[in-house]
């Protein structure tokens, strides 16, 4: 038995070190708090969005040890001993990552609450390297829901960084 | 100045693609929506939602969430503070007549997923885990949610909603003629209710600034609402209350009302003098406004050519219990074509859920629907072409007012799109085109939406570093504001658009409406506009009153402003830096606020309105009852068009939401419980990435006087019409005609 | 959601030990934090079992075994996967998204729970959610439920993707409790509702999933996952087919296919199944077998259209599996 929290019910919190956007966090967490929920309300790392907690809508995507997944479903606690990459990782020194850079010369979003999710998205999706057409791109974003319907342009971003291979 | 705001061709920002200047806050995640901003102390409210459709709370058992380590507060009807008494004071800036629905105020349950308490923690887990505890008991009545049902007791509104035209009176005699008519068609149709479904939950963070003062971060298309109804509720000052939304996770017509997240933040941050964050779940996104489900009847009757001479549209709209929501739904038939025989009825019936709310192109998504599904048939019925048969009859004037249209180039829309779509290698004939398995459909439909305007201010500061800082209080909601805004006050001073910053959404800037109807464009653009051209006249003022100003006899009309200067128009060697001309003034700033508002006279004469042609090819597995939406052209006549970038972005958006309703958005309500049952993102589709592919939108250029832009907006006219042309597309594919919409696999394989 | 007790278990063992008196093993997450957060699920103990070394594809007695901790994303990639079960590989990126097709786990996806409106409404009763409280969902709105061997006191589907092609691979289900490992045959592992609609599985609550282990066969040239939805994609099944044919020219030596979306259960009929035996791969052998299977639909107020789209789909799903045409995932046209 690696971890034991304690008695139900108690307030207990569970040490955990998570690497977020390169910077090793030590961090007590209650064993109910969603990863999601710990870079928004702790960490003030508000670029993850919450736009269903249920993992409907891929608001919330970030990427964890490189892979994405929809950051409300995860339980913090879980996650100890990962390396978390959020929106606000993905810009450099103040430089645009490519695909934020072709979101907005594409105008691949309106409200811009699922942009980073989007983004996040797309950079977990082309390091999979499984996606490859518009329709295997469409298919692989289908899990990012855009209520302004800016998936031409999304898609259009996501296959201008591809072919230019710049995406890291 | 010489005026460059025109279609003249000197444009240089406004008129051409630029990107969002919000952009990088955008993408990076620096852009901070309404539960997002942080506040020392803040204190998490999580709200219980009620179970039952009808009747009465009996008992509210709060002890065990208040027994749980970290809670603060339950507040529930018995319990909470005291408020306003007068329904007038919930009324906000474009509520429906009626008594709005306040949350905790008594025992009543007046909808299913009523808010009947608030946990207040100090943290959001606790407070959730809270208000899991609270047990609610009711004494439930049956309730009544299907508006055929309450048909019997349908009701013309006795107060009419402000803004929303009520059907006009009836002209010729519609009946007789539809008697008359060697052609008729009578059919109903239906739009199943709809969820707007923003991206981002409804939130709004109070932050307590002590001496009964408070700033609020709420999700609303336009904080002056948000600030009136605070102000009114609780019985405060505006200058107590201010209130920020400078990004917004979509509206669609949702945020423009203030729901009762921010009433129980504000009730909450005000009994314990801390600062309070609610932001609602997804499931509650479910439990205020939707899109009414309305019962329609369109009737036409026509001559052998498809000439009609007789059109009834009738509408029985679902509204609540205590408000009475209005939307305009058949006029849009008499506006869109020329009839002598026009009758049109809207009526409410009441249910028992909450009020429905304005969701994008209110009405005419719904009306234009059933009218253009109709037209189509009656072009078979007739055997003419269905843009043949709208052009036969196309309107001149609006018939409903008896105006002219200050500019319609719904005619080029049909053209041009119809050219970009190769509609002329259509074979009309159902069934007639296949791709291997599949059935090909194409069919068109046409959109109108109106161009409105609404009295505005905006104010603008040009500081002696050369940068200039505009804005007013409406919201951007994704639509663009920001960048079209900092268009034109770049074009109108001559400045980079760098060193131009556009502030939105703050009760401390200038007094401008709620952002909806798609009249930001026109109303805050305009005003934008004006006050940029009094700092323009306050400047050149200065420049002229230079020593040796090479500019001292030329008049404002001569010169240009460009490039940072002011220059005569054709001799940019006589030009003075307006940070020279400032530093000459001995100013470090030059300030103005100027107001805009429609163009009574102009309105008085002519009507405004958006119109467009969309075409739809879609291909189906009639087998399996599966479509796809392949392609669609959009042909858009809106006035003018400031970004085109931009622009395309909300037309594409207005298409995807038509394709949503055309063949998948559904809130599904339970009769017998009165309740939303599929309320979540899950089993409420909304398109997916995979769902859209090839759309192309095309802007028809027009001169229109209704405002000195020129513009029309755009934020409405995607999605009208855009369900009825896949309908008609179906139609075409498969010979089947489906008037009741989503267009679900059960339908198609029926 | 409710307060829990958390344990990180580092081997199997530690698990069952941990899980014993009310726990609930989580992995992937992505279905019981869902029902946490409703309120659905109320697990008095959450045994973290992600470190527990079960995350392997390997032989397995001319099959593969795939770990109960293999993600979704992670199977459906393995080239053996793609090579020799292609129609498992199918059914899995037909399901979810890929964000939570990386979360997800094959132990976690057998033992999702249903996605029935009222079972994941508090307000509402269930007989799932809390045995004896009621069925809304019969007479209710209902069109996503089932019309096979449903009960009087559960109308609900098994969402799975992922499990009807495993049903249609006859995969065995490896499983380990306190009194030692066993195999259950995957058609015996999801249960009907009958009178206890609460209970999924016959997996017992203090047993954990080990592996899923795929039976040597030829299921590499004629099969498809064929998925009809509300939408083009994440999105649940109204009717999905997986379909497994052995040929020999255009003879059927067999055929199975299982339907998803339909039941309680990945569904199938050993009739039907049967009926293909010796028949020519034809519409009027698929005909045949498909009008076997609907005889014994029975269908719900607002889903009758159902029976049709699950006949219509075992004969364009047995149709796809013969021609050697899958379902595309990413091109959205039906073959």
């Amino acid at each position: 038995m690696l971890i034991d929290s304690g008695s139900p019910r108690a307030m207990e919190t569970v040490g955990i070190s998570l690497t977020i956007n390169g910077e090793v966090r030590t961090l007590e967490v209650a064993p109910w708090t969603t990863l999601l929920d710990l870079l928004r309300e702790r960490l003030d790392l508000t670029g993850t969005k919450k736009g269903c907690d249920h993992g409907q809508c891929g608001a919330c995507t970030v990427l964890v040890d490189g892979k994405r997944i929809n950051s409300c479903l995860a339980l913090a606690v879980m996650k100890d001993g990962a390396t978390v990459t959020t929106i606000e990782g993905l810009t450099e020194a103040g430089t645009l990552h490519p695909l934020q850079a072709a979101f907005v010369e594409h105008d691949a979003f309106q409200c811009g609450y699922c942009t980073p999710g989007q983004i996040c998205s797309a950079a977990g999706m082309i390091a999979e390297g499984h996606a490859r057409s518009r329709d295997e791109i469409r298919e692989a974003m289908s899990g990012n829901i855009c209520r302004c319907g800016a998936y031409t342009n999304i898609v259009d971003a996501i296959e201008d960084v591809m072919q230019s291979g710049a995406a890291r | 100045m010489v005026t460059t705001i025109s279609s003249t061709g000197t444009d240089r920002y406004v008129g051409t693609a630029h990107s969002r200047v919000d952009g990088p806050a955008k993408v990076t995640g620096l852009a901070k929506y309404a539960g997002e901003f942080a506040a020392p102390d803040l204190a998490h409210g999580y709200v219980v939602s009620g179970g039952i459709a009808k009747g009465r709370i009996t008992a509210i058992e709060t002890a065990e969430a208040e027994a749980v380590p970290g809670v603060i507060k339950v507040f529930t009807h018995e319990n909470r503070p005291r408020t306003a008494w007068l329904d007038y004071n919930y009324r906000d800036a474009v509520a429906p007549p009626g008594s709005p629905f306040r949350a905790l105020y008594d025992d009543v349950i007046h909808y299913s997923g009523q808010p009947v308490a608030l946990v207040v923690a100090e943290d959001f887990e606790t407070a959730r885990h809270a208000a899991s505890l609270v047990k609610v008991a009711y004494a439930a009545e049956v309730p009544a949610t299907d508006v055929d049902a309450q048909a019997e007791f349908a009701y013309d509104p006795p107060k009419k909603r402000a803004g929303i035209k009520p059907p006009p009176q009836p002209w010729g005699d519609a009946t007789a003629a539809y008697e008359a008519a060697p052609v008729k068609l009578s059919n109903d149709y239906r739009l199943a209710v709809e969820h707007h479904n923003p991206m981002e939950p409804h939130a709004s963070t109070v932050v307590w600034d002590g001496n009964g003062r408070i700033t609020v971060y709420d999700k609303i298309q336009g904080v002056s609402n948000s600030q009136g109804y605070i102000a009114a509720v609780f019985g405060m000052k505006k200058d107590e209350v201010r209130v920020l939304n400078p990004y917004l996770g979509g509206g669609f017509g949702i945020g423009l009302r203030p729901q009762y997240q921010l009433f129980l933040a504000v009730m909450a941050a005000r009994d314990l003098e801390r600062s309070v964050r609610v932001t609602l779940t997804r499931d509650q996104m479910f439990t205020f406004g939707y899109r009414p489900d309305v019962r329609q009847r369109v009737s036409l009757g026509a001559d052998a050519a498809g000439n009609l001479q007789s059109l009834r549209h009738d509408a029985l709209s679902g509204t609540s219990r205590f408000e009475d929501y209005q939307e305009v739904v058949v006029n849009w038939s008499a506006i869109l074509y020329d009839c002598d025989n026009v009758a049109l009825s809207y009526k409410l019936a009441q249910i028992d859920t909450y009020t429905p709310a304005d969701m994008r192109a209110p009405g005419a998504v719904t009306g234009v629907l059933a009218l253009e599904i109709a037209m189509d048939k009656l072009a078979y019925a007739t055997g003419q072409d269905p843009v043949a048969l709208r052009l036969a009859n196309y309107s001149e004037r609006d018939r409903t007012e008896g105006k002219p249209f200050g500019s319609k180039a719904l005619r080029a829309c049909y053209a041009q799109g119809a050219e970009r779509f190769g509609w002329e290698r259509r074979n009309p004939k159902p069934r007639s085109m296949t791709e291997g398995r599949e059935l090909v459909g194409w069919g068109m439909a046409t959109g109108v939406w109106e161009a409105l305007m609404q009295q505005s201010s905006a104010q603008a500061t040009l500081t002696s570093d050369g940068k200039l800082v505009v804005g007013n209080s409406t919201g951007d909601i994704g639509t663009g504001t920001y960048t079209i805004l900092t268009q034109i006050a770049a074009e109108v001073l001559g400045l980079p658009m760098e060193d131009v910053t556009t502030k939105l959404g703050d009760t401390d800037l200038a007094e401008a409406p709620v952002a909806g109807g798609s009249w930001t464009a026109a109303s805050s653009g305009t005003a934008v506009m004006k006050a940029c051209r009094k700092i323009a006249a306050d400047v050149f003022a200065m420049a002229r009153a230079m020593d040796d100003s090479p500019l001292a006899n030329v008049d404002f009309d001569r010169v240009v402003f460009e490039g940072g200067r002011i220059a005569v128009a054709g001799d940019p060697s006589r030009s003075v830096s307006l940070v020279d001309a400032m530093t000459a003034g001995a100013v470090d700033k030059v300030e103005a606020t100027e107001s805009a508002g429609p163009d009574s006279g102009h309105a008085k004469e002519f009507a405004a309105y958006t119109h467009s042609a969309i075409f739809v090819e879609v291909k189906i597995d009639e087998d399996l009852g599966q479509v796809r939406v392949t392609r669609v052209v959009s042909a858009i006549a809106a006035g003018k068009i400031i970004n085109p970038k931009t622009a395309r972005s909300q037309i594409l958006g207005g298409v995807v939401m038509g394709i949503g309703s055309a063949l998948e958005e559904e809130s599904m309500l339970d009769h017998t419980i009165g309740r939303f049952m599929n309320h979540n993102l899950g089993e409420y589709h909304v398109p997916v990435n995979a769902d859209i592919q090839n759309l192309d939108v095309i802007f028809v250029e027009e001169e229109d006087k209704a405002n000195p832009m020129g513009v029309k907006g755009l934020g409405e006219i995607g999605i009208v019409g855009t369900a009825a042309a896949i309908a008609n597309a179906v139609f075409h594919a498969t010979g089947k005609r489906i008037r009741d919409l989503p267009i679900t696999v059960d339908k198609l394989i029926d | 959601m409710n307060r829990f007790d958390y344990v990180r278990a580092g081997t199997v063992a530690e698990a069952l030990q941990a899980v014993a008196g009310g726990g609930r093993f989580i992995a992937g997450g992505t279905n019981l934090v869902d029902l946490m957060k409703y309120n659905v699920e109320r697990p008095g103990r959450l045994v973290d079992i992600t470190r527990l070394p079960l995350d392997a594809i390997e032989e397995h007695e001319g099959g593969l075994r795939l770990g109960a901790l293999v993600t979704n994303a992670t199977a459906a990639y393995d080239a053996r996967i793609v090579a020799r079960y292609p129609v498992l590989a199918n059914a899995i990126l037909a399901g979810a998204s890929g964000q939570l097709r990386n979360a997800a786990t094959t132990g976690g996806n057998l033992n999702q729970r249903t996605r029935c409106y009222y079972f994941y409404d508090e307000a509402t009763p269930c007989n799932k959610r809390e045995p004896g409280s009621g069925c809304p969902a019969i007479g209710g709105v209902n069109r996503i439920h089932a019309i096979f061997g449903a009960s009087d006191a559960c109308i609900a589907t098994h969402p799975s993707d992922m499990c009807v092609a495993l049903a249609a691979l006859d995969a065995v289900v490896r499983v380990a409790g306190p009194g030692g490992e066993r195999s259950i045959p995957f058609a015996d592992y999801h249960r009907l509702p009958g009178d206890t609609p609460h209970i999924d599985t016959t997996l017992a609550p203090d047993e954990i999933v080990l592996s899923v282990d795929l039976p040597e066969q030829d299921a590499a040239s004629h099969y498809t996952y064929l998925k009809l939805r509300d939408r083009l994609s994440y999105a649940f099944a109204l009717v999905s087919v997986a379909a497994v044919l052995d040929l020999d020219g255009d003879t059927i030596r067999a055929g199975r296919f299982a339907l998803g979306g339909v039941a309680h259960k990945p569904w199938r009929n050993p009739q039907a199944e049967a009926s293909l035996r010796g028949k020519p791969a034809t519409a009027e052998t698929f005909e045949a077998a498909a009008a076997i299977v609907v005889a014994e639909a029975e269908p719900q107020s607002g889903n009758a259209f159902k029976v049709e789209l699950a006949r219509r789909a075992i004969v364009r799903g047995l149709s796809q599996a013969a021609a050697g045409t899958p379902q595309s995932i990413s091109d959205k046209r039906i073959a």
